[in-house]
């Protein structure tokens, strides 16, 4: 089975303000390093088969009707072997 | 007339909606989100709420709703077609009208008696009002701003396609304060503020919002006397 992962992110000129309220809460813990937050959604996407151009093509189409709205946001598609659960387990978070 | 209110999983005011629409002398209709069929209704109100437990986006769930499909088209043809709060963030993620609604600007839950200038009074669901009447609608949303490109907004306001303004400060941080918009045709609006709660003085602020309901009769008529 193979992992498709979209991300989608609030336009720059779209004000966030969920990522303003995580930067808000930021320095109220101590952290001082962050200048900006921006948050934004990943899909982890499981495909049947192989993902040909055309496999990638069909998940372009679903990240620009249904995932995101192109009015407010814009959308990254790629594929990766790991979900972000593997990847964590192997780091043993 | 006879007016459809859809309901969707997780609507809130359809029922709200539907008693307006009758106090505004108008035949109530239930619509059911997974049924195509429209009833033979004559005009369609999409209700506040929150449809689909506003998982991924307001809206963006109930827009592939199988009532969707048979609003879509006729709001294509013409059909009259209110969205109010959800029903509003329906009508922007179907594209029947430009721009979105994202967050208030200030984070939190808005809940006030709202005033309001009505700006395009030629649509079949504001020709009961006065070109800047001032009104006070309930106004209830967590998700009300109102964003569109410089573009889209210079194209609304030029094509006076501006339904309704806020007026006494901006409670969304919508741009350019604006409360409500419309198609090019005048048959689609979309309105953040619930007239449906302002309908009757023992539940609301006044009757402001009645004429939203009325305009369907008058709207009518005027049709039949072209």
């Amino acid at each position: 089975m193979a992992r498709v992962v979209v991300d989608v992110m609030p336009k720059p000129e779209i004000l966030d303000p969920q990522g303003k309220a995580v930067l808000g809460a930021l320095p109220r813990l101590g952290f001082d390093l962050v200048t900006d937050v921006r948050q934004g959604k990943r899909f982890e996407l499981q495909v049947d088969g192989e993902i040909t151009d055309a496999v990638l093509a069909r998940i372009e189409e679903v990240a620009g009707t249904l995932l995101s709205n192109p009015v407010i946001e814009d959308f990254e598609v790629h594929v990766e072997e790991h979900s972000v659960a593997e990847v964590a387990q192997g780091a043993g978070r | 007339m006879r007016v459809g209110v859809v309901t969707f999983p997780g609507s809130l005011d359809d029922v709200d909606a539907r008693r307006a629409v009758s106090i505004g002398g108008n035949e109530a209709v239930a619509l059911w989100h997974g049924d195509e069929d429209l009833k033979g209704v004559d005009a369609v109100v999409l209700p506040g709420g929150f449809s689909y437990g506003d998982y991924l986006r307001c809206g963006a769930i109930s827009r592939f709703a199988p009532v969707m499909t048979s609003v879509i088209e006729a709001a294509g043809k013409g059909m009259p077609v209110l969205g109010i709060c959800n029903g509003f963030q329906i009508l922007c993620e179907s594209h029947l009208l430009p721009g979105a609604l994202i967050r208030n600007d200030h984070r939190r839950f808005v809940c006030v008696d709202q005033r309001l200038r009505m700006e395009r009074v030629d649509t079949p669901w504001t020709s009961a009002y006065a070109p800047g009447q001032e009104v006070t609608i309930v106004l209830k949303n967590g998700e009300g701003g109102f964003v569109a490109d410089e573009h889209t907004l210079d194209l609304l306001e030029g094509e006076g396609r501006v339904v309704a303004r806020y007026l006494d400060g901006n409670p969304n941080g919508s741009l350019r304060d604006i409360a409500g918009i419309s198609n090019e045709r005048g048959n689609v609006v979309g309105l953040m503020p619930h007239p449906e709660h302002a309908v009757e003085d023992l539940t609301g602020p006044g009757t402001d919002g009645l004429g939203f309901f009325t305009s369907l009769v008058e709207h009518a008529f005027a049709g039949a006397s072209a």
